[in-house]
């Protein structure tokens, strides 16, 4: 067709262009100025200090001179493996998986809420109710809790009001979990862990079910399946990677967390908690390293498990 | 509360049900009767209430008034798993985490059926949907006509009294279309189960059904064969909507046929002459100019501005014309004739 494009000025070819179409051409470089500064960051920042801990972990203090001996040896690592220290495992591992079971019980439900049932309003406004307490500092909540878990705290007071206090006390008395008052016990740190982390567990599992079909729920059940049957075959299969993704969240945060456990509870070492005071007041850099080996490696398994049970294939 | 055939012959009977959202009547107190063993179409335009319609017989939804009755008995409240009824969907609804194998004999996994026989009826329905080899895979690695093989399996091992099924070819292509149509239909005949087939394609209807309600703003305009739908359509929608109409009303109508109550003629059966042509009779004409002219290859449409200012469609068969001669008719003056027979009297919507 004859339009007179050619009796159009040619465009001016100005520096800027000629970069774009340098970087059009070259489809590969364009790749690789997009992860530069992202791959340079989790290589130096990122495994770069990780790979600094690993090798930490291999040197030792001195015992007479307390001097830090950059040699290889296996000695932090036999220091490591006492059995104060599995004591320390052991606590750490079973509040961290208590708080994640309890934190996928309790997110599941609302996340199932909002996913499902709720309308466009009721939904932002549960969203806004779980993103909230995520914008307020950490410090400023934990110490809350430590209010209300106090003896004088609201949880005491309404025992006492309602004329209970037996049954606080009989929970209190609970070996292991139990203590002088919440605050000060096994059980009230559970409490604010659950309450620190949900938010981590409710929104992934929100995802996960928002993104079920609901003709996927009709199918089932006109299928002849009852609503126990459809939650257990076909929802629930089709949530787990986000049970996954959250527990992953409300496992490691609590494997790694050493505030919590200072400021709640009765200062029985987390492993947080010993890596700060090993790599602080002691100095024993080296052991500090070596114990932050033992969450990375937890999770890192976990993962494998994860990922053989075909949790991420659904995604 | 398994519903299995009774003395009565009536396998779904819907009694002045309505179906509101709000303000929205999706569907508007509609009385329906299908036949055991028939295939039945509920064919509209989207948002007409088929889907509804479709969803109250599954159960997904409770009607807002009126009676809903599977083979006599009324099943208002009773929930999709007590119904003796299946679904295909539209998106068809497979399970993404289990096998073809899984999902086809997830209704017999929920019987208790034992494992052998399980594998058994499920190796045949996928026989019988032309899948054998498929059983192991994911519904992921399966192509769109595959799928909907998939679902019509799943639902059918069930052996319900009635089948279900929205839509379930509007996600394939035309070829496919086509193929699966008359598959769906012997597969229906083999089986001799219900079929309540919801569709907005007016030739997927005409070519699987025995009967074929139309509905339009939720309510049912006219039920019947396809060649009665096609033949003698009862209102102008109808009309429209099951193939195409020339509607004529008013001072047309009055000229033309000698009474101004509305009627529609198909534009098959208008012959297009030259203006001079004599006319019988028996027949009815009218004098235009063609103002389009379409060649579609098998036949052409052309398009009429005829005087009184009404448009008439007329399609003919390109016996001996060719593309060449059919376009140069553009701004020719014609008369339009056609048989007084063909003039069927219709309600305007």
């Amino acid at each position: 067709m004859a339009i007179a494009t050619a009796s159009l000025p040619a465009a001016p070819k100005s520096p800027f262009r000629r970069v774009l179409t340098f970087f059009y051409n070259h489809p590969n470089l364009t790749l690789v100025m997009l992860l530069l500064l992202p791959m340079l960051w989790m290589l130096v920042f990122y495994l770069g200090s990780i790979g600094g801990l690993l090798v930490h972990s291999f040197y030792y203090i001195d015992d007479f001179s307390g001097v830090l001996q950059r040699q290889f040896a296996l000695r932090t690592w036999s220091d490591l493996f006492t059995p104060s220290h599995f004591d320390v495992f052991l606590r750490t591992f079973s509040m961290a998986l208590a708080v994640t079971l309890a934190s996928a019980i309790i997110a599941f439900p609302l996340a199932y809420y909002m996913a499902r049932y709720a309308s466009r309003r009721m939904r932002g406004l549960l969203y806004l109710g779980v993103m909230v307490p995520l914008w307020s500092s950490y410090l400023v909540r934990v110490y809350a809790w430590k209010l209300i878990l106090a003896d004088e705290g609201i949880i005491s007071w309404t025992f006492r009001s309602l004329g209970a206090q037996g049954i606080l006390d009989a929970i209190l008395a609970i070996p292991v979990i139990g203590g002088r008052s919440l605050s000060f016990s096994f059980l009230g740190m559970f409490l604010v862990f659950v309450y620190i982390w949900l938010p981590y567990m409710i929104l992934p599992i929100n995802a996960a079910l928002e993104r079920v079909p609901k003709s996927l729920i009709e199918a089932s059940g006109d299928l002849g399946a009852k609503p126990g049957y459809t939650f257990r075959k076909v929802i629930l299969p089709l949530a787990i990677p986000g049970v996954i993704a959250g527990s992953i969240f409300t496992f490691s945060l609590t494997l790694g967390d050493y505030i919590i456990p200072q400021i709640i509870g009765n200062s029985a070492p987390f492993i947080g908690l010993a890596i700060y005071r090993y790599q602080g007041s002691a100095g024993n850099l080296p052991l500090a390293a070596a114990f932050t080996v033992i969450p990375i490696v937890v999770m890192v398994v976990y993962l494998l498990l994860a990922k053989r049970t075909g949790a991420f294939e659904a995604l | 509360m398994n519903v299995k055939n009774t003395a009565t012959s009536i396998a779904v009977h819907l009694d002045n049900v309505s179906r509101h959202f709000g303000s929205v009547r999706a569907l508007d107190g509609i009385t329906l009767e299908i036949e055991d063993g028939e295939f039945f179409s509920m064919l509209g335009p989207s948002g007409s209430g088929k889907t509804t319609c479709l969803r109250l017989i599954a159960g997904f939804e409770q009607p807002s008034g009126g009676k809903i009755l599977l083979h006599g008995k009324n099943v208002v409240g009773v929930p999709p798993y007590d119904r003796d009824v299946n679904t295909v969907f539209q998106d068809y609804a497979l399970f993404p985490h289990m096998t073809v194998a899984e999902n086809v004999g997830y209704g017999l996994m929920i019987k208790k059926v034992p494992k052998p026989d399980r594998e058994r009826r499920v190796q045949d329905m996928l026989e019988m949907v032309r899948l054998p080899q498929m059983a192991g895979r994911k519904p992921s690695q399966l192509s769109g006509g595959q799928r909907q093989r998939v679902a019509l399996a799943r639902a059918l091992i069930n052996h319900p009294s009635v089948l279900l099924l929205d839509e379930p070819l509007g996600a394939l292509d035309l070829k496919l279309r086509q193929e699966m149509q008359i598959e769906l239909k012997a597969i229906q005949q083999r089986v001799g189960i219900t079929f309540i087939y919801v569709t907005h394609d007016q030739e997927e209807a005409l070519t699987m059904s025995d009967r074929i309600a139309v509905f339009n703003h939720g309510k049912v305009e006219q039920v019947g064969s396809p060649a009665e739908m096609y033949e003698r359509p009862a209102t102008s929608f109808v009309a429209g909507f099951v193939g195409t109409s020339n509607l004529l009303q008013g001072e047309v109508a009055r000229a033309v046929a000698g009474s101004s109550a509305a009627f529609a003629v198909r534009p098959e059966k208008i012959r297009m002459c030259p203006p001079e042509t004599p006319v019988s009779p028996a027949e009815c004409s009218l004098l235009g100019t063609v103002r389009d002219v379409v060649y579609l290859g098998m036949n052409t449409r052309y398009l009429i501005e005829a005087e009184g200012g009404a448009d008439i469609t007329v399609v003919q068969q390109n016996l001996e014309a060719t593309s060449m001669s059919v376009l140069t008719a553009k701004g020719e003056r014609v008369r339009l004739i056609w048989s007084r027979d063909f003039n069927r009297p219709v309600i305007v919507d």
